[in-house]
Order: C-alpha cells, then sequence, then structure tokens
C-alpha cells in the first residue's frame, strides 16, 4: 500500500534546500541598454550584445549591482570585497551567447540567513533558513515548442525564440541546506519563498509576480530514515510558479520519495517538473553525469569591488523588515493572532495599511477588506484589491463615523462601487443612499407609526420602555432602512415624554 | 606525464559540440599538451605577487547607468538568422531537457 504525507513523516526526515530566480525591476537589461518590458512583441528588446552577437561587448548595469548588494544587506549576508562575473558555458538555444554571464565562487553576496516564522496546531513556530550566496547572472530567452500535443520539448517538431527576456538581470538566492524542519518542511518552504517575496517586494528591486516568473523557486528535497543521521539523495523540482505549489511540490516529492525507500528503490539525483494541475512531479534531466559548465571568469568584464562606504550608503536605505512590520502593526492596531494571520494570508495587509493612513479606524478597515469585500471578491474569483480602492473604503468609513450611513447602507454602497456604479459618492447619489438624518423628516414617520399602533404609544407613556421596539422597527421600515435606530429612539421616547 | 588526456580532449569536444575523428583526437592531444606545458611555465615565472587576473586592465567597479536604449527592429534583429516564424528565431527541435 501506497505511504500517505503522515506515514512518509513518522519514518522519514526531510531535508530542504531552496533556490529561487528573482529577475530584478530594472529599465534595463544586465549587460546592454535594451528595455524589460513583460509581454513585448517577441524579439522587439535586443540587441547584438543580448543576441550574442560576435563582437559585442557587455557593460554591467550598475543599478542591478545595487540592488543585488541591497538583497544580501536584506538577508544578512556578508558583502563580498571582491567579485566576479564567470562564464557558464553550455549549448542550448535560450541562451544564444553559448554562455550565461553568471557567477561561480565569486559571488557579491554569502553567509545570511533569513528567520521565517509558521502557524502550526501548536502555535507559531520559527525557523532560521541559512543561506549560502546572492549571486548576479542573467535570464534566457523564451522557447516555445511547436508540434506535438503538449507544449513540451519532447515531440517537439521545432522550436521558436523570443529573446526579449535574455539578458534581463536575474539574481539567485541559494540556501545552505535546511534540516530539522520535519513534518513542517512543506509550511518552511512556503513561509521562506513568501518571506523572501515581500522582503524583496519591500526592497522594491522586483516585480516578484512568481505568475509572470519574475519570482521563480526551485525546490530541493531528500529523505533520509529519521536518526540515521544521514543525507538522503536530492532531486530539484525545477520553477515552481506559485506559493501554494512551493507547498505541495516539497510535501508531493516527500512522498514519492518515501514510497520509493519503502520499495527499496533507490533516489535518483535529477531535475524534476512540477505539475501544477495534479501537484506531482515528473522526472526531467538525470543530472547523474556531473555537470560540466566549464566556468572560467568573465573576461570581458572588470571585477566588482564595493567598499564600505558604498555598502553602508545602500545599508543606511534598507526600508523596515517585513517581519516587523507586521509585528508593529498588529501592536497598533491591536489585532489578534488568528486575524493577523488572515490577513496577511489574504494578503491584504498593504492594502489595510493603505487605507489605516487615510484616516480609517483600522478595526474598521480590518473588517471590510477581510468581511464584506473579500467575501464579494471570492464570489467573484478575483483579488479583493481589485474589486474597490482602499480610498473608497476609507471614504465609506468616515461616512458612516460620520453618521451619513448606516452599516447597512455602506454594504450597499461598497455593492454598488463594486458593481461599477462610480464611486461612494455617486453610488450614493444614484440609489439615494443617504441616512435620514432631518429631525422633521424623522418625525413625520414617528408621528405616523404612533397613529398606526396607539396601544403601543401609550404603553411606553405608561414607562414601558422596551415596548418603543415596534415603533422603532416601524420608522426604520418607513424610511428604507436609512434612518439612524439610535436617533428615532432618541426622538421617539422624547416625543413619549420619556427622556 | 602529459599535461591532458585524450579522453579529456574528447571530452570537451564533446562538450562544446565538436565532433572530431580518431586522428584529430590524436593529433589535438598532443598539441594541447605542448601549449599547457607552455602556459605552466609561464605560470612559474608568475610568484606570489602576481595575483591570478581575468582581466588585463586593472580596473574594477565599471558600470553603465540603468538607461533604455534603443534596440534593434525585429526585422534586424532576425536578419541573420537561418530560420524564422512569427517573428521568433526557429531551431530544430531540441533534444533533452530546458535549463
Ligand atoms: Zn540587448
Amino acid at each position: 500500500m501506497a505511504l500517505t504525507y503522515n506515514d512518509a513523516i513518522e519514518k522519514y526526515e526531510p531535508t530542504l534546500g531552496l533556490e529561487v530566480h528573482v529577475e530584478l525591476n530594472t529599465h534595463s537589461k544586465m549587460f546592454c541598454g535594451c528595455a524589460t518590458v513583460f509581454g513585448a512583441e517577441p524579439n522587439t528588446q535586443t540587441c547584438p550584445v543580448c543576441l550574442g552577437l560576435p563582437g559585442s561587448l557587455p557593460a554591467v548595469n550598475g543599478k542591478a549591482i545595487e540592488s543585488t548588494i541591497l538583497i544580501g544587506l536584506a538577508l544578512n549576508c556578508s558583502i563580498a570585497p571582491f567579485s566576479r562575473f564567470a562564464r557558464k558555458n553550455y549549448f542550448y538555444p535560450d541562451m544564444p551567447k553559448n554562455f550565461q554571464t553568471s557567477q561561480f565562487d565569486e559571488p557579491i553576496c554569502v553567509n545570511g540567513y533569513l528567520d521565517v516564522e509558521i502557524d502550526t496546531d501548536e502555535g507559531l513556530k520559527a525557523f532560521r533558513v541559512e543561506i549560502e550566496r546572492v549571486h548576479m547572472e542573467e535570464d534566457t530567452g523564451k522557447s516555445l515548442h511547436v508540434g506535438g500535443a503538449t507544449g513540451r520539448i519532447h515531440g517537439a517538431e521545432y522550436s521558436l525564440l523570443d529573446y526579449n527576456r535574455a539578458g534581463i538581470p536575474l539574481v539567485e538566492i541559494v540556501t545552505k541546506i535546511i534540516p530539522g524542519t520535519g513534518k513542517y518542511a512543506p509550511a518552511v518552504a512556503r513561509a521562506y519563498v513568501t518571506e523572501l517575496r515581500d522582503i524583496l517586494r519591500s526592497l522594491g528591486v522586483s516585480d516578484v509576480k512568481m505568475e509572470q516568473g519574475s519570482l521563480r523557486c526551485d525546490a530541493n528535497v531528500s529523505l533520509a530514515e529519521i536518526g540515521s543521521g544521514k543525507l538522503g539523495t536530492r532531486s530539484e523540482t525545477k520553477n515552481v510558479n506559485s506559493l501554494r505549489s512551493v507547498e505541495r511540490a516539497v510535501s508531493g516529492e516527500m512522498v514519492r520519495q518515501a514510497n520509493r525507500l519503502e520499495k527499496g528503490e533507490r533516489i535518483v539525483q535529477e531535475t524534476r517538473h512540477f505539475l501544477e494541475e495534479s501537484g506531482v512531479t515528473r522526472p526531467g534531466r538525470s543530472k547523474e553525469q556531473a555537470e560540466d559548465y566549464r566556468y572560467f571568469p568573465e573576461p570581458d568584464l572588470v571585477p566588482v569591488t564595493p567598499d564600505a562606504e558604498w555598502i553602508e550608503a545602500l545599508r543606511a536605505t534598507l526600508p523596515e523588515k517585513p517581519s516587523l512590520r507586521r509585528k508593529r502593526l498588529q501592536a497598533e492596531w491591536n489585532v489578534p493572532d488568528k486575524e493577523m494571520t488572515s490577513m496577511v494570508n489574504a494578503e491584504l495587509l498593504d492594502t489595510v495599511e493603505e487605507t489605516v493612513l487615510l484616516g480609517s479606524d483600522p478595526t474598521k478597515a480590518r473588517s471590510w477588506w477581510l468581511g464584506e469585500i473579500s467575501r464579494l471578491a471570492n464570489e467573484k474569483e478575483v483579488a479583493a484589491t481589485s474589486l474597490i480602492t482602499p480610498a473608497q473604503v476609507a471614504e465609506v468609513i468616515s461616512l458612516i463615523a460620520s453618521g451619513d450611513l448606516t452599516d447597512k447602507l455602506a454594504r450597499q454602497v461598497v455593492e454598488g462601487v463594486i458593481s461599477g456604479e462610480g464611486t461612494p459618492a455617486q453610488v450614493i447619489e444614484k440609489r439615494g443612499l443617504k441616512v435620514v438624518s432631518d429631525d422633521s423628516a424623522l418625525m413625520v414617520a414617528i408621528e405616523a407609526a404612533i397613529a398606526a399602533q396607539p396601544d403601543t404609544a401609550e404603553r411606553i407613556r405608561g414607562g414601558n420602555i422596551p415596548a418603543a421596539g415596534a415603533l422603532i422597527g416601524a420608522v426604520m421600515k418607513a424610511t428604507g432602512g436609512q434612518a439612524d435606530a439610535a436617533k428615532v429612539r432618541e426622538l421617539l421616547l422624547k416625543h413619549l415624554g420619556q427622556s | 606525464m602529459t599535461a591532458i588526456s585524450r579522453d579529456e580532449v574528447a571530452h570537451l569536444a564533446r562538450l562544446a559540440r565538436i565532433e572530431m575523428t580518431d586522428s584529430e583526437l590524436d593529433h589535438l592531444a598532443s598539441e594541447m599538451d605542448v601549449i599547457l606545458g607552455a602556459v605552466a611555465r609561464v605560470q612559474e615565472v608568475a610568484g606570489q605577487d602576481v595575483p591570478p587576473t581575468s582581466h588585463p586592465l586593472a580596473l574594477a567597479n565599471v558600470f553603465r547607468d540603468d538607461v533604455v536604449i534603443p534596440s534593434l527592429t525585429p526585422e534586424e534583429a532576425l536578419s541573420g538568422a537561418p530560420a524564422k516564424a512569427d517573428q521568433r528565431f526557429k531551431v530544430p527541435q531540441i533534444l533533452g531537457d530546458a535549463e
């Protein structure tokens, strides 16, 4: 019988290693001035340098080096006083030069760490992920395999190459092996990539859009029997393109490897591909023949030797760490742990903060975004932030605070904005959603209610205050729910001599 | 002892996707051995005070501003391609797996 995930972790201890590739958001490419716009028409962003034409010479984009140093500093790395580019030689048409300009034994940043927290049944658990290196390289072109049914290489008749992406600055962030995560390995992998993405976003060095490939993760997984003190053979699952997939790819590999080991089969050191639909990996290239990229220092480029002054100037610009920012906002807004986790998982922290910065009460801002708006977003299967802006939500919240809207009316306003009826003010105008706060208008409704239920009015005059509920209800109904119930109550009781 | 074996030359030829006959391998193995021997002699001359270098000029930190300059038109970019389709370079079926 096949082992399940729970069976696998009973017997085996996983060891992780994660490699994240992030495309920097520089305007121009790494070694030439070509633009880096995502989704441009094929081969409109190329030149002799990024096409690898003979005689062309690369020139390093200084902004890309700065971004890489910033990433290293944010990940607590040492910045190497001397680093060099190297040629990684291989033949594959996605790299027109027949080598990728990368870094080998002299990366820009080394020896850092990133602390991550995961939410478990036993509460929050912290793990330190050690970073081996952060190095610079360039992205490759995009291949389109034509012919064959699947768009995959196998069965393709030919391939078409678009080199717009070739030469876009790419930073590779490699962890040391991550031991001791046990059953939490998939969650730790996900938390690491999430935290890394948040850091990269806070640094403003990349778009970090996994779905567009500007952040990609390769997950190395190996298993060994618990207590054996050994390290198993690892597989490397390439290009996992969503946070959820990182978690699924790791747990999927753990189960696959446990089942092989259980049957006495050997784990092959190989590259595997994650299949989004099924959550399993399929085998790719075997790495059993040692890779031989014949790295050598790039003779067309000079070394990078950042001095302390430059490094410290960059360090001074580091923004607040996302993990510290979360803790600070949680304290400032007085948010319970569970709600904080939901807000972070829903990726609404920035949005709620923006709403709060526009003057809204934090609890109200949070409850609108995570409540009504998220509910409507789920219904429509879109992101909450695509439906309505923080400014519009802040406007609605301020109209409630000023008594111009009741909660019920506010929900209608939000619904109107989301259905494209315009700004909150326009929706209020079009739908006539103002709270009836005009005393004389309310008094007309109150008198009508008293006339309709004279017995009830008599009981209230006699001191039976709870009986007021029926009349308040009648007034609310008559005003289409647009009156402020507290105000109605106050006017009614006063009118009947009870205050 | 030779600095490079015939097998190593064959390995390099394979990595470089260069097809070589047996006689070419024999010839190149001995020729490269002579070249490596010469390089080894140069290395003997370089003392502790001469650091290995990858660039003839003693320069570091030469950077370009992050400024976009016009690219080639797709027609220009593809003008030297042996085959093209859909504004892309067309290459024969690729064996093996993508990087
Ligand atoms: Zn270019």
